[in-house]
């Protein structure tokens, strides 16, 4: 199977909709195969990558933090990367500049980057595809 | 003595997987344990909440695996029979989606919704969401 370059806009901030496992799930697919990827992580989901997210417990469920072991989308980011560069392919993760700046994220993963409106242009121009995850 | 609320909860599967339960749910829950008087109506999509034996397999991102993933049948159980809180299901908005009334788990009540309104008159507040 030729490899590919494919790219994705998300834009759902994390905590607030299905948009992202969904996303989460097709780029797991994507990075086991070795494609090429490319993220523009717009408006709310500029946040994914955010460091200072931090797990839970959850005592309505009865469980100790551990037991929860509630997700947090920076360690969904972090295995993206890992799986993309063990798979042979590679996932160049961008964070819009503004938007984390408007949002107060602006600390970020290891391996993302901070970037602008022009990076999803220049994605687009060299991708074989383009998806687009808008939020509603 | 806390003040009866109606909670219409219409917004469904919206950040589950993240959250690991429905926020609003996960609300009611919290704040029933703090002292309100709560009570559930499941109405348009989130009638599929009550539907017995569901759940989606949790997320995988490489080494990454979710271990923890939602399921929302037991979590309304769990409002109904450890919270006591009477979970109501609009019977038309489940024909509405071919959901049969043996697909519900026990103790869902089933509401008509031309009773709605009158059920809502038993309240102090009614909450949609």
């Amino acid at each position: 199977m030729s490899k590919k370059t494919l790219t994705f806009a998300l834009m759902d901030p994390p905590y607030e909709s299905e948009n992202l496992t969904t996303a989460f799930r097709i780029l797991d697919a994507a990075a086991r195969r070795g494609h090429t990827i490319n993220v523009f992580a717009y408006e709310g989901a500029s946040a994914l990558a955010f460091t200072k997210q931090v797990p839970h417990a959850n005592p309505v469920h009865g469980k100790n933090l551990a037991e929860e072991n509630h997700p947090t989308t920076k360690d969904q980011v972090a295995a993206l990367l890992v799986l993309a560069e063990k798979s042979g392919g590679k996932v160049d993760w961008v964070n819009c500049g503004m938007c984390v700046d408007e949002r107060g994220v602006a600390e970020f993963i290891a391996g993302t980057r901070r970037g602008s409106p022009a990076d999803l242009h220049t994605f687009s121009e060299a991708s074989d595809n383009v998806l687009v995850i808008p939020t509603k | 003595m806390a003040k009866k609320t109606l909670n219409i909860v219409e917004s469904a599967y919206r950040a589950v997987m993240e959250e690991q339960d429905d926020t609003i749910l996960w609300l009611l829950a919290a704040m029933q344990g703090a002292g309100a008087e709560h009570t559930v109506v499941l109405r348009g999509n989130a009638v599929n909440y009550a539907v017995a034996g569901q759940g989606a397999p949790g997320l995988t991102v490489g080494e990454w695996k979710q271990s923890q993933a939602p399921r929302m049948d037991k979590d309304v159980i769990d409002l109904i029979e450890t919270r006591k809180i009477p979970v109501y299901v609009i019977e038309e908005d489940l024909a509405a989606r071919g959901i049969g009334k043996n697909d519900l788990i026990p103790g869902a009540k089933l509401l008509g919704s031309k009773m709605l309104p009158k059920l809502m008159a038993d309240y102090q507040i009614v909450s949609h969401w």
